[in-house]
């Protein structure tokens, strides 16, 4: 869809502004209610067993002794789900095992009781009878041919002969001819680079209450990115029509992809159904961190080829990343993306999925993407310093524009990323010096952003407010958003609009909120909602005046003649429209429907400061700048909080997070204390820098912001603690023994 | 199992609740008296959603007992505003959009404002590691370090 050429120059008035937030009063009173929060009367607690083994046969459970527990109300094992269509076989078997257990912590049966001590009892007294299985949790030893192999039959035709069950799928992308560019280098950067799996550690823990009645109505209120796919995944599960279930999405604490999928919905529905009664159901933080959405822990190799005034003659990856128990990691994301800020001739990336005794992966912001970047630009940056080189004026030289056929196929409209570059360039941090055992990094990043199914209505109230109701979670301010962009084109102020977030028996089909696709898609339905509003009004007031509905325009919230033909009549405005409806044909509303495409993809580059502690390894961030494209910033306070948060959680995947497994396969940092994020005292101020190259696929310019600010952290802080360290750095986290065992190493010579 | 009797003061309000031994007083405000404003992120004494002040004194709740709360005087999230004004911290964190998706919210204004009854002056430092127990995964804490420090300020002036 083609950018309208009149609204090129379109000055806004709410756009752009920083009005305070519908959601905040509820959120900083503790009014908001989260997936924790909800209550129904007769209200049951439903609890988890979950396997203490990697990988186990389930033999045989025995459920009797829970059931003859004074309290417990259902007991549920994987034999009470019946057949289910093969799209969501897996997520049934991630949520309740069937004749294996995959990872520690798959669950394996689950109660619902009258009190929560009720329920941990009862969990103990379910008898489960497991014969151990060999394990395997690291990438690099799964697709060994000899490794313990988790799934028979189903790995791709795309895998050659004679490789690991374990590998279910190989890709490809690129274009040239890898060894033609690699022979016009000047040098060749050849590393394997290692990622540990990290959580996204959203500060809510997955909950949900389930209801279902006998003539098989159900209601579910969740914390979920996406209540529509609930709705649609449980449906399918449990054999229902999706009509009959209704899901209504609570305030949601944090998703960063990992509420994309569903855990404990489809077990609490059969417990609701089992018991007949409603049952909640809340995870512990260990239980999040052993049995839900992990990233994908990567090797990944790399092969750069530069000639010695920076020109990127070839490149090429070969990713393995592990997506737990089952298939469908995010290689072909990271495959595809690793390359992308670059107009390379020769460049090739192959993906290999690999599943592991370990959680299924779930998306994580960006999900592929920041491990590829890590290890790209990690090496782009090696062979630019081999030559003394500005990392950013390579970066420059090689980057991406428009018109530039990107690695992994299309060929890019007007893009960011050189905007990016020359704001890093241009900007104060670049030019800073620096103090000993200090370092200085920097690294581009991408994301594709998504569009997809959308619903959005739009209703004039009688007194003349306007309410929109979207199908979206709001996870990082939407809610503020959508009502900006309705207040911006219907030509009213931001406070007379209200946005909700709709059950499901309210709109259409809506995707889940992620690929940063809601400002732009939600907005863009948003926008075109208001436009058929604004339409319906126009037509009210020409029958009114008695003229053509085309003779009539809509200005500044108001509908007036267009132009001097249409006969002297003064504006009517949207309140006094509004408040004669009834006896001008009825309520006035705007809807629209779309699988909205035209997203447009998004760059940004990170410049980080780093120093390095030359007796501990440990690395403090001391200084951070994010530069990246917005297309237009709808509520720039808001497009900050994105770049900040996730740099943030770039640098905490950078220098610390990390799924560690023992030799039993077993994770031993199931705990915030163990598997630590970033807290307030490991930090600087974030600044930010937003460059606002308008996407053509959106009314206002609009580009997702949401995931893009995650890709760059991991290989700027290791370009900058590899400068600090004098050795490169190829394996996060760059915890403080890794760093100092490498120093030590390259002192050893 | 007996359940035992607590008196209390929250929020000023003299409150009594009955409780098993074992519960935590975090579960006591948000099961037994419905004040769900103070949330359970970890429930290991992590990540400081669950924070309260027990006589003044920050306390993670999911590490007390509510049997503990015998004859103490608890202030929660839901105490923090006066009426329908909002505490000057709650105003200033909407203001600077210090919060994203709020779930940590109701921790870390407890925790704010036990800070600025203590040192009204704080420098970014001094912030920065009073709240190094109160995790927050959306915002990089940078527009919340901000929102406090400003507050401080506006405090300093008005009084």
């Amino acid at each position: 869809m083609a950018l309208d050429d009149t609204k090129k120059t379109r000055e806004f008035k709410v756009v752009g502004t920083r009005p305070d937030r519908p959601d905040g009063i509820d959120k900083v009173t503790g009014r908001a209610r989260f997936g924790a929060d909800m209550v129904a009367p007769g209200m049951l607690t439903g609890r988890i067993l979950r396997s203490p083994h990697a990988h186990a046969r389930i033999v045989r459970i025995d459920a009797s002794k829970a059931e003859a527990l004074s309290g417990v109300k259902a007991v549920v094992t994987r034999a009470d789900f019946g057949e289910v269509p093969e799209g969501v076989a897996d997520v049934l078997d991630n949520c309740m095992a069937g004749e294996k257990a995959l990872y520690d912590g798959h669950v394996v049966a689950a109660v619902a009781a009258s009190s929560p001590a009720v329920a941990r009892k009862a969990l103990k007294l379910i008898e489960v009878e497991y014969e151990v299985l060999p394990h395997v949790t690291d990438v690099d030893e799964a697709i060994k041919p000899d490794a313990p192999v988790l799934h028979e039959g189903r790995q791709q035709e795309t895998v050659p002969e004679g490789m690991s069950g374990n590998v279910i799928a190989r890709s490809e992308f690129g274009h040239g001819d890898i060894e033609a560019g690699l022979a016009q280098a000047d040098r060749v950067v050849e590393r394997t680079y290692r990622t540990a799996a990290t959580h996204q550690g959203y500060i809510e823990p997955h909950a949900c209450l389930a209801t279902m009645g006998p003539d098989g109505k159900a209601d579910l209120w969740v914390c979920t990115q996406g209540h529509y796919m609930v709705r649609n995944t449980c449906a399918a599960i449990l054999g229902m029509e999706q009509g009959q279930l209704r899901v209504t999405a609570s305030e949601i604490g944090g998703g960063f992809g990992g509420k994309t999928v569903v855990f404990l919905e489809p077990v609490a529905l059969m417990l609701a159904k089992k018991s007949g009664r409603p049952v909640k159901m809340v995870m512990s933080r260990s239980e999040v961190l052993r049995a839900t959405g992990p990233t994908s822990s990567t090797s990944i190799d790399v092969k750069i080829g530069m000639t010695k005034d920076g020109k990127i003659t070839a490149g090429f990856a070969e990713l393995r990343y592990q997506g737990g128990a089952y298939p469908g990691s995010p290689v072909d994301m990271g495959a595809m993306s690793g390359f992308a800020p670059y107009d390379l001739e020769n460049v090739k990336t192959v993906g290999w999925d690999v599943v592991t005794n370990r959680p299924k992966a779930a998306a994580y912001r960006a999900p592929g993407a920041p491990m590829a970047a890590f290890a790209i630009e990690s090496a782009i940056d090696e062979a630019a310093k081999g030559f003394g080189l500005d990392p950013l004026d390579v970066r420059l030289m090689n980057g991406a524009d428009e018109g530039t056929k990107a690695s992994y196929g299309p060929t890019y409209p007007a893009i960011g990323l050189k905007a990016t570059l020359e704001a890093a360039k241009s900007h104060p941090h670049w030019s800073a010096p620096l103090g000993e055992n200090q370092g200085r990094g920097v690294a581009c990043g991408f994301w594709f952003n998504f569009g997809g199914d959308t619903c959005v209505s739009l209703n004039i109230t009688p007194d003349g407010t306007v309410t929109v109701s979207e199908g979206n979670p709001d996870i990082g301010g939407s809610r503020a958003s959508m009502t900006m962009m309705a207040a911006e084109e219907l030509g009213i102020p931001y406070d007379q609009v209200r946005t909700i977030i709709a059950d499901t028996g309210s709109l259409g089909q809506n995707e889940v909120t992620d690929g940063s696709r809601v400002t732009f898609a939600v907005g863009l339905a948003t926008i075109k909602a208001a436009e058929a509003a604004k339409k319906e009004m126009c037509r009210r007031a020409a029958m009114i005046w008695g003229i053509d509905e085309e003779a009539v325009e809509w200005e500044d919230g108001a509908a007036r003649p267009a132009g001097p033909n249409a006969g002297k009549f003064p504006p009517m405005t949207l309140k006094e429209i509004a408040a004669i409806a009834s006896n001008t044909g009825g309520p006035i509303a705007g809807h629209y429907e779309v699988n909205a495409e035209g997203a447009g993809v998004s760059f940004a580059t990170h410049m980080v400061d780093v120093e390095l502690d030359r007796d501990t390894g440990s690395t403090k961030i001391l200084r951070y700048t994010v530069f990246q494209d917005a297309g237009k910033a709808v509520h720039p306070s808001y497009v900050e909080g994105q770049f900040q948060g996730g740099a943030v959680q770039g640098i905490g995947w950078a220098l610390n997070e990390e799924y560690i497994y023992g030799e039993d396969g077993i994770l031993q940092n199931a705990g915030f204390l163990d598997y630590r994020i970033p807290v307030a005292s490991d930090l600087p101020m974030i600044d930010t820098v937003i460059l606002e190259i308008p996407n053509p696929g959106h009314p206002y310019g609009v580009r997702g912001v949401g995931e893009t600010s995650i890709v760059p952290p991991l290989a700027a802080i290791a370009n900058a603690v590899s400068e600090a360290a004098g050795v490169r750095m190829t394996q996060l986290p760059m915890s403080p023994p890794r760093v100092l065992s490498a120093m030590q190493s390259k002192a050893e010579g | 199992m007996s359940q035992l009797h607590v008196t209390t003061r929250i929020n000023g309000d003299e409150t009594e609740f009955l409780c098993e031994a074992e519960d935590t007083l975090l579960d006591v405000l948000r099961d037994r008296l419905g004040l769900t404003g103070t949330k359970e992120g970890c429930g290991t004494g992590d990540c400081g959603a669950c924070s309260v002040a027990v006589d003044g004194r920050l306390v993670c709740s999911c590490l007390m007992l509510g049997a503990e709360a015998e004859g103490r005087d608890i202030a929660t999230i839901e105490g923090m505003a006066t009426g329908d004004q909002l505490h000057p911290l709650q105003q200033k964190f909407i203001e600077m959009a210090a919060l994203q998706c709020g779930i940590c919210t109701p921790g870390i204004l407890v925790a704010a404002q036990s800070l600025l009854e203590r040192n009204p002056d704080p420098s970014e430092e001094e912030v920065r590691y009073w709240l190094a127990g109160n995790l927050c995964r959306c915002t990089g804490y940078d527009k919340i370090i901000r929102a406090v420090m400003e507050t401080a300020a506006d405090m300093r002036r008005a009084s």
